[in-house]
């Protein structure tokens, strides 16, 4: 087995873009209180359901990326060119259309929404660059500390 | 009459209110499109390139990805606030 099978291998196993993500969902669920709380402070009980929905958006749409490039990246190297592109149009599609669903929805302040969303995502984002691992030795996540 | 009128501006409003959103969110989902296939190609070439190292440029990949696509959720937000 050479070098590149045994990585290969081993990334098919436990995808480094599944377990970048599930750190990262597992990073929002610990902040995801403070931020509902902050977001019902200007904008009341519809400030704190729509950041919750939010999150649960932002969530989704980091797992979702994450199942779409591993499981191309199983397939073919050349399919996550594909995987990558028409995910990014599929999940744009699919934050509309939860938008769209509870637009009209009495408890949804869009400000709220808006803000939670590009706080959240770039956030986590900045946050899990503390914990990601650009190392051939390590790629993906830095290992624990014993 | 004057209220058909009154009903007709308002209407108009709100049409190009959401026709310039949607104008927003398509303009704002260009610039992330064209960033994310730029990215992933040269991904793609440097995983072809050197295949043990694909570890390390899917870290960089996904991560990129997800920066890159921040921009267009701005552009989200931006149609969400003034548009439908």
């Amino acid at each position: 087995m050479t070098t590149s099978d045994m990585s290969t291998s081993e990334l098919d196993d436990n995808p480094i873009e599944v377990r970048i993500s599930l750190d990262m969902v597992k990073r929002g669920i610990y902040v995801a209180p403070l931020i509902i709380a902050v977001a019902a402070m200007p904008w009341g009980g519809p400030g704190a359901l729509s950041a919750a929905f939010a999150l649960g958006l932002v969530f989704v749409n980091f797992l979702l990326a994450a199942a779409l490039v591993s499981g191309a990246a199983k397939i073919s190297t050349a399919l996550v060119m594909a995987a990558t592109l028409f995910g990014y149009l599929i999940r744009l599609g699919l934050i509309l259309v939860a938008f769209l669903l509870v637009r009209d929805a009495s408890w949804i302040s869009r400000p709220a929404l808006g803000a939670t969303i590009i706080v959240s995502h770039i956030g986590l984002l900045v946050w899990e660059l503390k914990y990601v691992a650009i190392s051939l030795a390590h790629a993906g996540l830095k290992p624990a500390r014993p | 009459m004057e209220a058909f009128t009154i009903l007709a501006q308002e209407a108009d409003k709100a049409a190009a209110a959401a026709s310039s959103a949607g104008f927003a969110y398509g303009l704002a989902a260009i610039g992330p499109g064209i960033g994310i296939g730029y990215l992933v190609g040269k991904s793609v070439e440097a995983m072809a390139r050197q295949p043990e190292a694909a570890g390390m440029v899917r870290t960089t990949m996904f991560l990129g990805i997800a920066f890159t696509e921040a921009l267009a959720l701005i552009g989200f937000v931006v149609f969400i606030l003034i548009g439908l």
